[in-house]
């Protein structure tokens, strides 16, 4: 049967519309897309989506997720993390390798495309990572990796200190095809600090990570960018500085792409005071200031993408004194409110705040989605924009609850995710799967 | 006397100018229980004090054992190595085991920041910070508040000079945030790398060169220079520390003639002190060892003192 999505406000970010539009999905497809109110169809023979006061847009895409599958499966599992993604309005979205074992060869790549297909979620796409064993010393077998189903390599949770191997790395992965995803931290200046070095750190006494720590290594990144002409993206940008050095970089024709979480345009080291391991994060929470200037990236385009760093940890890891307790934060299922905020503070538009959680990520990756066309495979979410919620504990679709977000007022909220034509999550809470 | 109406001590941050006042009146009331022949009052008879220091302490430990015990309290002392860390145990179920036995306050070191604030939250029992990682030390600050009260009658307008590895001392916090509350003027001095970014925000003014800052002071504070630190790339060695921040005559006799020298100890002697500096006129070392007691002994009393009032007699 086919379906008809009526009277939602559709939000296309590739041809940078958005306006009152029906939608007809056949055979898993976007058949039509028709001004609303000029559609007249035979209801009985259709299945109707009311969608009059919602947001109709591409299925989100997150590049940044961990699913901590294999090995840590008490804090998430593939199926469990891609449960999450589809309540947030996530229909695609990419794994960071460091698992356990790291996803570092065919095997493991297998074994995650096999896992997500069986949970029949989200569309799961595997990050390979750079060197065997996350070691930094050899490189994994990129064209492998590449073939077993991995759009990109990272050595995410580390930076590949050795400048020499990033740069083989780059120019090996370009002959691949394959996205690199640079994180960017400087070991030598983050070691032992727990959270932003700044007034906050010397007021509560934690041992502090500079700004410095993330921004030799963008630069760095940058530079190696320049040398091999294979674009870099910067993964979870954080600090005022580094906004300015990929600013110059792209204005200076550097193929160089950047994304931030929603954690570091909404929250700043003041979070930290009480000592709350659920924002201790990393890179972590910056000063005002950085905020700021992350928003005015976001805003200007230099910064590309939106991803959530989601990093589920379970009281293992959290339940701790602050320096003992794992790094990181869930957010498959904060994301959206959190960004629509930003829509609503004027510092972006819908359809851009849009594209850089659907197109923008998809055309990086080199995958699918992220478009609302005829033609276009049916993956999207109806977005109720002005629903108020606060999550509780017991609201999270994944397996952690590492949230600084519980209890805080949000607004806007994902409320039907479809994946190739098929329901697969709906606000009462029912996902009935691929 | 005023209320003081706090269920734990975890930082002086917590604490008003009266909590402080409070805290001195009471200590000074209790001090006169140490110079007597029998030591104890039955103040806190039937109460129960964990001690459980994660990190070793000396002077702190055996502090809080005295005072403790000069008010009766029963006292059981836990440390890392007797303690199930070493089994693998966390901060947060030792606690709820700990709490189990119902204690009435527990008394802990801990080498992380913010671990009392963990406990304070878990259990119902009082806890008092004995030194959390960086962070704070608060009983030593309310010990430097009471002798320098004592030595000086007051604290207000008093000029203080803090030197030494600011960025790592959970004294000087404390410090720091006690004598800018009493109305005290604060100086640090240290090697840059060991004063930490935005120093300035906690109300002190900030100098490199330590004969700058001992001018004109009446109070000198040094802190241990932590010799494990050297490793840690923040100084290149003692020889050089001694040299340009150790506390000499010359340096002493830059501030005012009647300045006392204070020191959280245990002393680096020819470190960050010189043996003549240390034991002479100006130095109130062991008076502050003395009175920490005293501080002790009255923080215990308002916490879990209930509302009987000591007896002196």
């Amino acid at each position: 049967m086919s379906t008809w999505i009526r009277g939602g406000e559709l939000v296309a970010p590739q041809k940078g519309t958005s306006e009152q539009s029906d939608l007809i999905i056949e055979r898993g497809r976007i058949s039509r897309i028709v001004p609303h109110g000029t559609f007249q169809g035979q209801v009985s023979q259709l299945k109707v989506i009311d969608a009059a006061g919602k947001l109709v847009v591409p299925g989100l895409i997150d590049m940044h997720v961990h699913l901590r599958e294999p090995g840590e499966e008490y804090k998430e599992s593939i199926a469990t993390g891609a449960k999450a993604a589809v309540a947030g309005g996530f229909t695609s979205i990419a794994c960071m390798p460091n698992t356990s074992p790291p996803n570092d060869c065919r095997s493991v790549t297998e074994f995650i495309v096999r896992r997500a297909e069986e949970a029949g979620l989200a569309r799961v796409y595997p990050i390979g990572s750079i060197t065997m064993g996350q070691q930094g010393k050899v490189l994994t077998e990129f064209g492998d990796l590449k073939e077993a189903g991995a759009v990109g390599i990272s050595e995410d949770g580390y930076s590949v200190v050795d400048s020499e191997l990033m740069r083989r790395a780059l120019e090996y992965a370009d002959y691949h095809g394959l996205a690199v995803i640079c994180h960017c931290e400087d070991r030598g200046l983050s070691e032992g600090g727990v959270m932003h070095e700044g007034v906050v750190s010397t007021k509560i006494g934690l041992p502090g990570i500079p700004a410095a720590a993330e921004e030799i290594m963008v630069f760095r990144d940058i530079a190696l960018a320049r040398l091999t002409g294979t674009p870099v993206h910067i993964a979870h940008v954080s600090t005022k500085g580094s906004v300015a050095l990929i600013r110059m970089a792209k204005e200076e024709g550097v193929s160089v792409t950047a994304e931030t979480a929603p954690h570091y345009f909404t929250l700043d080291h003041n979070a930290v005071i009480g000592y709350d391991t659920r924002t201790k994060v990393n890179p972590p929470l910056r000063t005002e200031e950085d905020v700021q200037a992350i928003k005015q990236g976001l805003s200007e385009g230099v910064i590309d993408v939106i991803a959530t760093d989601h990093a589920p940890h379970s009281p293992i890891e959290k339940d701790l004194e602050f320096d003992r307790a794992a790094f990181g934060m869930i957010g498959l299922e904060t994301a959206l409110p959190l960004i629509l905020s930003l829509v609503r503070e004027g510092r972006i538009g819908m359809v851009d705040a849009i594209r850089k959680i659907t197109c923008n990520p998809a055309s990086i990756l080199g995958i699918p989605g992220g478009s609302l066309e005829e033609g276009a495979r049916a993956d999207l979410a109806l977005i109720d924009p002005n629903v108020e919620f606060t999550m509780t504990e017991g609201d999270f679709h994944s397996k952690s609850r590492n949230s600084p977000f519980i209890g805080m007022p949000l607004r806007g909220r994902n409320t039907l995710t479809m994946i190739g034509g098929k329901i697969v999550w709906q606000a009462n809470g029912t996902h009935p799967g691929r | 006397m005023g209320q003081f109406n706090h269920k734990d001590l975890l930082g002086i941050g917590q604490l008003s100018e009266e909590d402080i006042e409070l805290v001195l009146d009471t200590a000074e009331s209790l001090k006169v229980i140490s110079a007597r022949d029998i030591k104890k009052v039955p103040t806190l008879r039937g109460k129960s004090i964990v001690h459980f220091f994660y990190e070793p302490s000396t002077r702190t430990r055996t502090s809080f054992e005295i005072a403790a015990k000069r008010l009766s309290a029963d006292t059981v002392s836990l440390s890392a190595s007797t303690s199930s860390m070493v089994k693998g145990e966390t901060l947060i179920d030792t606690a709820r085991n700990l709490q189990a036995m119902n204690p009435d306050l527990i008394v802990l070191r801990h080498s992380s920041t913010g671990a009392p604030h963990i406990l304070a939250r878990e259990v119902p029992a009082s806890i008092i910070n004995a030194g959390d990682g960086i962070n704070e030390h608060p009983t030593q600050a309310l010990l430097d508040l009471f002798t320098i009260r004592e030595r000086k009658g007051k604290i207000r307008g008093l000029k203080v000079a803090i030197i030494g590895d600011i960025a790592h001392s959970r004294v000087a916090r404390s410090d720091i945030l006690g004598l800018t509350k009493m109305g005290a003027q604060v100086t640090v001095a240290g090697p840059p790398t060991m004063i930490p970014v935005g120093m300035e925000t906690l109300g002190v003014t900030v100098v490199m060169d330590p004969h700058e800052a001992v001018k004109g002071k009446d109070v000198i504070m040094l802190l241990r220079i932590q010799l494990e630190r050297q490793s840690a790339k923040i100084f290149p060695g003692i020889r050089e520390y001694a040299r340009y921040f150790g506390l000499d005559r010359k340096l002493v006799s830059r501030a005012k003639k009647d300045v006392i020298v204070m020191h959280p100890g245990p002393i680096n002697r020819g470190v960050e002190i010189i043996p003549d500096v240390a034991d002479g006129p100006s130095s109130v070392i062991l008076d502050q060892v003395s009175n920490g007691v005293a501080v002790r002994m009255a923080l215990l009393y308002l916490l879990i003192g209930g509302k009987q009032s000591v007896d002196l007699d």
